[in-house]
C-alpha cells in the first residue's frame, strides 16, 4: 500500500477538526494545572508537618502512577460514587491534575531558588509578608520558572493523545476512526505524527527563546 | 460471589508483562541514550546531525503516536511486529531520546580542565572519553535517568492499546468482566506507584554506588 495524496487531502478536514480540540484540551489542562499546581505548592509548604508530608507523598504517587490509569479511574471509578463527567471534563482534569504535580515542583523550586538573604533583607526593612511577596520573592521567582512551566505545557501537549482512550474526539482518536473507516493506517498516522512534529519543533524554538529572555537571569 | 483470587492473579499476570517490558525497554533505553548522546557531542557532523534528527524526532512526538505508528503504519513497509516487541522499541526509543540529551547535558558540564589535563597527559580520544569524562558525567546523569526510567514505567501503560496484556490491559479485562471499577483500578494505582517507588530506590543505591571514589573529586 502506497501514500495516497487525495485520501490525505480527504481527511485532513476532520483531523483539523481533532486538532481544535486537542489544543482545547491543552489549554483548558494547562490552566487547571497552573492553578492547581500552585495549591499543592502551597500545601507543600505548609507550616503544618502532617498537611506538608500528606501533599508530598500524593504528589509522588500522582507522579509515579500512569496518566492513563489515572484518566480510567477518573471515567470509570468516579461514576460509581455518583459523579458523572462527560469524557471531554474527565481528560481536562485527569491531564491538570497530572501535570499540577510537576507544575507545583517547578513552583517550589522557583521560590526556594530565591536566595535567603531577599527574606532578610525584607524583614530588616520592615516589608509587610505581602510586600514581601509581591516586590522581593515573587519577582524574582517567576521568571526562572516560565522556561519550566512551558516545557511542560508542550509535553502536556503531547500527552492529549492518551485522551483518546476515554473516548475524548481529539487529534489521535479522529485519526483511528478515519483509519478504521477506511483501513488505511499510512496517512492518518503518520499526519498525527508530522502535526505534533511540526508543533513541537515550533515549540523548541518558542522554549530556547523563553530560556535565554528569562532563563538565568536571577540565578548566580 | 466474585472470584477475586483469579482477578487478582490476572493483574499480578500484567504486573509481570509491565515489568518485563519497563526492563527491556530501560535496556534499549540506555544503548539508544549513550549512541545517541555522544553522537550528539561528536566531532564528525553527519553523527551529530544524525542524532539531532532521532532525539527531535522522538521527544518531538509522543509516545502514543510512535506506538501506533510502529504497530500499525510498519507493517505496511513489511516490518510486523508482536506487540511486545513494538512496546518495547518504542519506549525504548522514546526514553532513549530524553535521556540522551542527559548524557550530553552531564559529558558537557565536566569542567573543561579535565579535558585539558588530558591532552596534557597525551591521553587519545578513546581514553579520554573512557577513563576521565564518563566516570566523572555518570554521577550527573543517575538522578534524571531516575526520572526518566519512572517516565518509561508510566509510558507502558499504553502500550495496553495495541493490546498488550499488561498491568493497564487486565485491569480493562477485570472491569469488563466483573463490572467492578474501584477494585482494578485502584489495585494498580497501588502497584505502579509501588514500582516507582522501587525504581527510586534502586537508584539512589546505585548512584551512592558509583560517587563512593569520587569524594572530594566532585564540588
Amino acid at each position: 500500500m502506497s501514500w495516497d495524496w487525495s485520501f490525505v487531502v480527504s481527511i485532513l478536514p476532520d483531523l483539523l477538526q481533532g486538532f481544535r480540540l486537542t489544543l482545547l484540551v491543552t489549554l483548558l489542562g494547562a490552566a487547571l494545572a497552573a492553578v492547581l499546581g500552585l495549591g499543592f505548592a502551597l500545601m507543600r509548604r505548609s507550616r503544618h508537618a502532617w498537611l506538608a508530608r500528606g501533599t508530598g507523598f500524593m504528589l509522588d504517587a500522582i507522579r509515579g502512577t500512569p496518566l492513563l490509569v489515572q484518566l480510567y479511574f477518573i471515567f470509570y471509578v468516579l461514576p460509581d460514587i455518583g459523579i458523572r463527567l462527560p469524557a471531554l471534563a474527565a481528560g481536562v482534569i485527569g491531564l491538570g491534575l497530572h501535570y499540577a504535580t510537576y507544575a507545583a515542583e517547578v513552583y517550589r523550586g522557583g521560590i526556594e531558588n530565591v536566595p535567603r538573604g531577599q527574606w532578610e533583607a525584607a524583614r530588616a526593612t520592615n516589608l509587610t509578608m505581602r510586600q514581601t511577596w509581591v516586590h522581593v520573592i515573587l519577582p524574582q521567582a517567576v521568571p526562572p520558572m516560565i522556561p519550566a512551566l512551558a516545557n511542560y505545557l508542550v509535553a502536556m501537549f503531547k500527552e492529549t493523545p492518551l485522551l483518546s482512550a476515554i473516548t475524548v474526539l481529539e487529534l489521535m482518536n479522529q485519526a483511528k476512526i478515519v483509519a478504521n473507516t477506511s483501513y488505511r493506517y499510512i496517512e492518518p498516522m503518520t499526519l498525527v505524527g508530522v502535526i505534533f512534529l511540526a508543533v513541537s519543533l515550533v515549540s523548541v524554538v518558542i522554549l530556547r527563546w523563553l530560556e535565554a529572555r528569562f532563563g538565568r537571569r536571577f540565578r548566580t | 460471589m466474585i472470584d477475586w483470587q483469579g482477578y487478582i492473579g490476572l493483574i499480578l499476570d500484567g504486573a509481570a508483562v509491565t515489568a518485563e517490558l519497563t526492563v527491556m525497554g530501560a535496556a534499549l533505553a540506555v544503548v539508544a541514550a549513550f549512541a545517541a548522546g555522544l553522537g550528539r557531542v561528536s566531532r564528525y557532523w553527519p553523527l551529530r546531525a544524525l542524532a539531532t534528527v532521532y532525539i527531535e524526532f522522538f521527544r518531538g512526538t509522543s509516545i502514543f503516536v510512535q506506538l501506533f505508528w510502529v504497530y500499525f503504519v510498519l507493517p505496511f513497509a513489511g516490518i510486523t511486529l508482536q506487540p511486545l516487541q513494538a512496546g518495547v522499541l518504542a519506549l525504548g526509543l522514546n526514553v532513549g531520546a530524553y535521556a540522551a540529551e542527559v548524557v550530553r547535558g552531564a559529558i558537557l558540564a565536566v569542567p573543561r580542565d579535565q579535558i585539558e589535563a588530558c591532552v596534557a597527559l597525551n591521553l587519545t580520544r578513546g581514553q579520554r572519553m573512557r577513563n576521565v569524562i564518563l566516570p566523572q558525567a555518570l554521577p550527573l546523569m543517575l538522578p534524571t535517568f531516575g526520572n526518566n526510567a519512572i517516565e518509561l514505567l508510566k509510558g507502558t501503560a499504553v502500550v495496553s492499546l495495541i493490546s498488550l496484556k499488561d498491568m493497564t490491559f487486565q485491569a480493562q479485562v477485570v472491569r469488563a468482566q466483573t463490572g467492578s471499577t474501584l477494585i482494578p483500578f485502584a489495585t494498580i494505582l497501588v502497584l505502579y506507584f509501588l514500582f516507582a517507588s522501587l525504581i527510586g530506590w534502586a537508584m539512589r543505591r546505585l548512584e551512592r554506588r558509583v560517587t563512593r571514589g569520587l569524594d572530594g573529586v566532585r564540588a
